[in-house]
């Protein structure tokens, strides 16, 4: 095991994968020359060449649209979006072409694609660049969707992505790239798309999330701990294909869920893991499904309003602690 | 600057081969219009006559292994690129032996074998797809080119503006071929641009433009022979507007209330394509010779008919998979996910 960066496990995970297979190539804004705005391209066009690590004009519809070209044509293109929220110039291009064309054309082709898409709420980048997208995506049949937690997963869900056959959307929290974490030494190392990893066990309450809310939740576990609340954590790593199992699993051992992410809570992907407690599940719940998300408003700008939006360690702690004491 | 082409001197036999095409077409898109008016073909079906000979003349300049991406009226097109009218008529008719398994339909025919990326419900969809082809090519280090057809409509739409700007400064193999037929839609040209010649937007992106007659096969080979040497030879991207004429309606059914009879009749008297390419062959082609091209392309779509009648219905199982790479493979999450919708909605023994 090794000790690196968010940003240096998906820098690594980007090298392999493009020494392993020369039709790799990436594309976006700011990427070659600049490195990317958390240098996470760094000295990739000096082993790569510039051709392979392209520099392109500000044109998401070109950028989406031409890496959905080139995924048909033999290559495994990954685009960089430079803020998740600028998928929104380019939604034909994937929710039209990348996610519809395999199915429509009677699958003739695949469409191996990534998108990398840094997202999430960071210092003050305001309303328009904070957003958490991943459900809309979700309820787009044709994509996957990956979200990594830690530096781990960053390097494996990467890879993973890049070498799917699929269209893959990955979404990679701002405030997650300077945290270190370990890697296995293995170049080989590749997390499945669609499993959950246990990141803690406790009988009392399991808290279901991903991507940087499975810190949050962590702390908030290690919170509950002195209270004398046992939690379990599930890292999701995939909401789309979601791992349905590991939360039934989680449910049956715990009878008491909390559901968290940093995307508003409304119509978003805890929804979904809610529902589906609903209906395969109800006979072992003990309480309440508690879902905690985004309040349903931009994300302001300023400090202290920013901070109040979104669940952080002790939101979560509290709902658990109230959930396990039946308070709610 | 956007030039002019005068129709260059005429070879029989690629003459021949433009009629056989143009005439495939002709026959496969009035076979289409029957069987959709007699309830055979579900959904919308665009028709592109009296626009074959951009078909034929862009595709008889391509290898199989080149590519092109087409709109919601790609009958022709794909036609022209090599695709077989069985496949065709039965994704029409909602066959599972149709070209996308009954899953595109005619506004979605694809066939990769030929490089046919695929018709496209969306205007202007296809211009990243030929756009990203095009990059692949140079990424695997092919000589292959991709060309773009696309309708007057979709030069307003953003795509159009961001993919040959990116196909201009990364210099790519990618030809954009304009079928300017006057009408985006039920809307004419004149009432949704300013200008004339569209290919004057293609000087703003640096990109050599060409205007030529729509209505000759000639004309429309020419300027793609040039425009796929520029390619092949690492020279960039082309632009071709060729000037044409939907003959039909939008879609069939299509009412037409926003011209009229005689404005169509004229076009078909002065520029069928098909009338004005035997006009040109003179009398090397026998009235004869000539009888028997249609009667061999009614034969071939009567076939392709026949066997997209007697081919079986896709089945709703297969409705919930294709969606993804594995979804058919046990084991797979995918798969796994696809059973789930499946056993949710249909009925199993």
């Amino acid at each position: 095991m090794r000790t690196m960066t968010f940003s240096e496990a998906t820098l690594e995970a980007m090298q392999e994968e493009m020494r392993r297979d020369p039709t790799v190539f990436l594309m976006g804004e700011d990427i070659a020359k600049q490195g990317g705005i958390f240098g996470q391209f760094k000295g990739l066009p000096q082993e790569f060449g510039f051709d392979r690590v392209r520099d392109t004009p500000i044109s998401e519809a070109a950028l989406v649209g031409a890496g959905v070209g080139a995924a048909l044509t033999g290559c495994r293109p990954v685009v960089d979006m430079h803020f998740a929220d600028f998928i929104t110039c380019s939604m034909d291009e994937v929710v039209n072409q990348a996610a519809k064309l395999r199915y429509m054309f009677g699958e003739q082709c695949v469409v191996p694609m990534t998108l990398r898409a840094p997202d999430g709420i960071s210092k003050s980048a305001g309303s328009q660049h904070s957003q958490s997208l991943e459900a809309w995506f979700v309820h787009t049949p044709g994509l996957e969707v990956v979200i990594p937690a830690d530096a781990e997963d960053a390097k494996g869900l990467l890879k993973a992505a890049i070498r799917s056959d699929n269209p893959t959307l990955y979404f990679e929290h701002k405030m997650l790239f300077p945290q270190k974490g370990s890697i296995p030494d293995d170049a080989d190392f590749v997390i499945p798309i669609g499993k959950a990893k246990t990141m803690r066990e406790g009988a009392d309450v399991a808290i279901i999330t991903y991507g940087i809310t499975v810190g949050r939740a962590l702390e908030a576990a290690a919170q509950l701990e002195t209270d004398g609340i046992d939690a379990t954590v599930i890292n999701l790593r995939s909401v789309w294909p979601l791992d349905y199992d590991a939360i039934a699993d989680a449910v049956a051992r715990t009878h008491r869920v909390v559901i968290a992410h940093e995307a508003v809570r409304v119509g978003g992907v805890g929804g979904e893991i809610a529902a589906f407690i609903a209906e395969a599940c109800f006979d072992d719940l003990d309480g309440p499904v508690v879902r905690l998300g985004a309040s349903h408003n931009p994300v302001p700008f300023t400090p202290t309003l920013q901070e109040a939006v979104y669940p952080k360690a002790p939101a979560i702690a509290n709902a658990a602690r109230r959930l396990v004491r039946r308070e709610i | 600057m956007a030039h002019v082409l005068t129709s260059p001197p005429v070879s029989h036999d690629a003459g021949l081969a433009h009629l056989r095409t143009m005439i495939r077409i002709r026959v496969l898109e009035e076979g289409i219009e029957r069987h959709f008016l007699a309830g055979d073909i579900p959904g919308f079906a665009h028709l592109s006559i009296g626009q074959e000979a951009v078909a034929s003349g862009v595709c008889s300049q391509l290898r199989t292994d080149d590519y092109i991406a087409s709109t919601h009226r790609g009958h022709g097109h794909a036609l022209a690129k090599g695709t077989s009218m069985r496949s065709m008529m039965a994704e029409l008719f909602g066959r599972e032996s149709g070209m996308c398994r009954g899953k595109g339909g005619s506004m979605h025919i694809a066939d990769f074998s030929v490089g046919m990326l695929g018709a496209n419900g969306v205007v202007a969809g296809g211009f990243g797809l030929v756009a990203g082809a095009a990059l692949s090519a140079v990424q695997r280090k092919t000589d292959q080119v991709a060309v773009c057809f696309f309708g007057d409509g979709a030069t307003n739409r953003g795509p159009f503006h961001e993919n040959l700007n990116l196909a201009a400064v990364w210099n790519l193999p990618a030809i954009f071929v304009l079928e300017n037929n006057q009408y985006a839609s039920t809307t004419s040209t004149a009432e949704t641009m300013k200008i004339k010649d569209v290919a004057i937007r293609a000087d703003g992106y640096g990109i050599p433009a060409t205007i030529v007659d729509g209505f000759d096969a000639f004309a429309v080979a020419d300027a793609l022979r040039e425009a796929v040497a520029r390619a092949r030879g690492g020279g960039g991207p082309t632009f071709v507007e060729c000037k044409t004429y939907r003959v039909r309606g939008h879609y069939i059914g299509d009412p037409e209330r926003y011209r009229t009879k005689d404005e169509v009749a004229e076009v078909m008297r002065v520029d069928d394509p098909i009338v004005r390419t035997q006009l040109l062959l003179g009398d090397a082609l026998s009235p004869a010779a000539f009888e028997q091209i249609w009667q061999a392309a009614r034969d071939e779509f009567a076939d392709a008919v026949a066997f997209a009648q007697a081919s079986p219905p896709a089945l709703p199982d297969d409705a919930f998979f294709g969606a993804y790479a594995g979804d058919r493979e046990a084991g797979n999450p995918h798969h796994t996910s696809a059973e789930r919708e499946r056993d949710a909605l249909l009925e199993r023994p």
